[in-house]
């Protein structure tokens, strides 16, 4: 494991709305997340773990802090890139609750449609989905339409197109939220092995209490703040 | 990847379904032009028809098509005997009904001299009208075969030969008599009511060689606009060049179904911008988690809007394509003629694109607006 984070939040503030309305949702978080390390963010509805998640995926602008992802200093008061998107390509995977596939393509499209926003084209992309798809096991779906998968396959896929352009950093909201205990677990399983293997942060929001152990930590938040964390000793 | 295409081809049924709809509407458009078209070309096939360079009319009227003009028949050797004239012949028209195997037709008969400008130009089958009396030719479109007989008036006619394509403004086929059948039967009195006349005037009748305009064709290098200002030195006599003569009619009696049409045409651009811009717009909304996701991972605005105007435009070209074929397929069965002109078909296309990209502009407006967060909420 490298000693520099791959995402690193110096005092990073939140709030919205202003006068007796406002409310913050974020006040003066610091976190560092190393590579090869999965995440989780933990707390009640409210407390701000999906404002620091849309934070960490340059979706909504803090108020104050800093903010640096993969060493490159992308918030310092502003952002510091014009074009949050191709930042977003560059640097962040998405894994999504309810996998967020795209209706209107197959399995191997939606990997691969990441991959050609990015630049790459159609035969360069769908050779990369076609392998990253094997790596997680579900190659043989290739073909099937999103409404044809199962939540397991259809999360995987999900996890395949976050993985297209081979981000450091990997955020997923309730990744295991539609899924049974096994599956949830055999997901965190992968996320913990595309973490490893591929020396990326995988930063998780869940509520989900039977997955807390596959967190190298958890981070308990509340009103805004990360009160307290919790490590998992691995072998 | 084409995004647009593939969500095309994910709900084919419902697009195509909305493209057929569409093709109906823009076939309507294009069928409105194609009468438009088709008007004219009747309306100036009458004028055209009688291969005149100048027509000369009653002073201060401008022409049997536009007004009632009225000449002596004998005006005509007076025309013709004027410097520069290759041939006359004087014309009239009418508009008659005549029962045809127990249907009853309107037609318009017009009445011209035998080998002298106004008669039947273009005879597609069977003969010009060679004897004086009691033959016709007439339009195709009057349902009369050759060797048929019809009764116009009092009098039996045999149509000795057919043309197409030939009728007057109103849609009526023509139906070419002699001058002097035309006459007896704009003038002609029953028994009955020529023995009143004759004792109403003493015994006196009236001449009935009266027409409507005379037809002139002019020698090589004779200017038809220097002609036609020499006939108006007469005073009683006024005279139009052929061009004159067309744009007189395209003013009078064109115009205003122009208008109309043009009007109609407009309304229906509007309808079907305005029905493409909801379809776009629904399908947008349809596509909002996705297009919430593709911001999300990355996608840059120009992919996004692509994917709107690309649908947009796929719809607007499926349906124009569709909805002329179909009225191509279908123009035979319109009651008037429709001509479908390429250059028409052309700009139609072109308004149609632009339609596409204006009722798109709701689509990619919302769009634009869709926030990426939105993809992660549940």
């Amino acid at each position: 494991m490298t000693t520099q984070p791959v995402v690193e939040i110096r005092g990073i503030s939140k709030h919205f709305g202003e006068g007796l309305a406002r409310v913050d949702a974020l006040r003066d978080v610091s976190l560092d997340v190393f590579p090869g390390t999965v995440i989780g963010l933990r707390g009640p509805s409210g407390s701000g773990k999906s404002t620091l998640l849309n934070v960490i995926g340059c979706i909504l602008e803090p108020n104050s802090g800093s903010m640096r992802l993969s060493g490159e200093l992308v918030y310092d008061g502003k952002w510091l890139r014009p074009d949050l998107r191709s930042l977003r390509l560059e640097k962040i995977g998405f894994i999504f609750q309810s996998h967020n596939l795209l209706p209107f393509l197959n399995a191997w499209e939606n990997v691969a449609v990441a991959r050609t926003l990015a630049g790459a084209n159609l035969a360069q992309a769908k050779e990369r989905a076609l392998e990253l798809l094997t790596y997680l096991g579900v190659e043989r779906r290739q073909d099937a339409m999103p409404g044809e998968l199962s939540g397991g396959e259809a999360q995987r896929v999900a996890i395949a197109r976050a993985l297209a352009n081979d981000p450091r950093i990997i955020l997923a909201d309730e990744p295991t939220a539609a899924l049974d205990s096994q599956r949830a677990g055999k997901v965190m399983d992968l996320l913990r092995k595309v973490a490893a293997e591929r020396d990326a942060a995988v930063i998780v929001v869940t509520h989900d209490e039977k997955i807390f152990d596959r967190f190298d930590q958890i981070h308990s938040l509340r009103d805004g703040v990360i009160e307290g964390t919790a490590e998992n000793r691995r072998p | 990847m084409n995004l647009a295409l593939k969500d095309i081809r994910h709900n084919l049924g419902r697009f195509l379904l909305t493209c057929l709809g569409l093709s109906l509407l823009l076939g309507i458009v294009l069928a409105m032009v194609g009468i438009y078209r088709g008007l004219i070309l009747e309306s100036l096939g009458l004028v055209r028809a009688a291969g005149a360079q100048v027509w000369v009319v009653e002073g201060d009227t401008r022409g049997p098509f536009a007004e009632a003009s009225r000449l002596p028949g004998d005006m005509r050797e007076a025309v013709a005997a004027q410097w520069g004239v290759a041939a006359a012949g004087g014309v009239s028209y009418q508009n008659v009904e005549a029962v045809h195997r127990g249907v009853t037709k309107r037609l318009m008969v017009v009445g011209a001299e035998i080998a002298r400008p106004g008669e039947a130009l273009s005879v597609v089958e069977g003969r010009p009208v060679l004897r004086s009396h009691y033959e016709a030719v007439a339009d195709r479109s009057a349902g009369l075969a050759l060797g048929e007989q019809i009764k116009l008036g009092r009098y039996l006619f045999t149509v000795v030969g057919l043309t197409r394509n030939l009728v007057a403004s109103g849609g009526d086929p023509v139906v070419f008599i002699t001058l002097r059948d035309a006459q007896k039967l704009q003038f002609d009195l029953t028994p009955a009511a020529a023995r009143r006349e004759v004792v109403r005037s003493g015994g006196a009748s009236g001449t009935i060689d009266t027409v409507n305009a005379i037809v002139v064709r002019l020698l090589p290098g004779i200017d038809p606009k220097r002609f036609a200002q020499d006939i108006v030195r007469w005073k009683h006599l006024a005279a139009l060049t052929q061009d004159d003569q067309e744009a007189v009619l395209s003013r009078s009696v064109i115009d205003r179904a122009r208008r109309q049409i043009g009007l109609f045409t407009t309304l229906l651009l509007c309808v079907s911008t305005v029905i493409i811009g909801l379809i776009i717009y629904t399908m947008t909304i349809d596509k909002k988690k996705s297009i919430a996701t593709l911001k999300l991972i990355g996608a840059p605005d120009r992919h996004i809007v692509g994917l709107i105007v690309q649908q947009a435009l796929a719809m607007g070209v499926i349906s124009f394509l569709a909805g002329a074929a179909l009225i191509s397929a279908g123009q035979a069965y319109f009651p008037r003629r429709v001509v479908l002109q390429p250059e028409d078909a052309a700009s139609l296309f072109g308004i149609v694109l632009v339609v596409c990209l204006i009722a798109s502009a709701l689509g990619v407006r919302t769009a634009l607006r869709i926030d990426p967060a939105s993809a992660l909420a549940g």
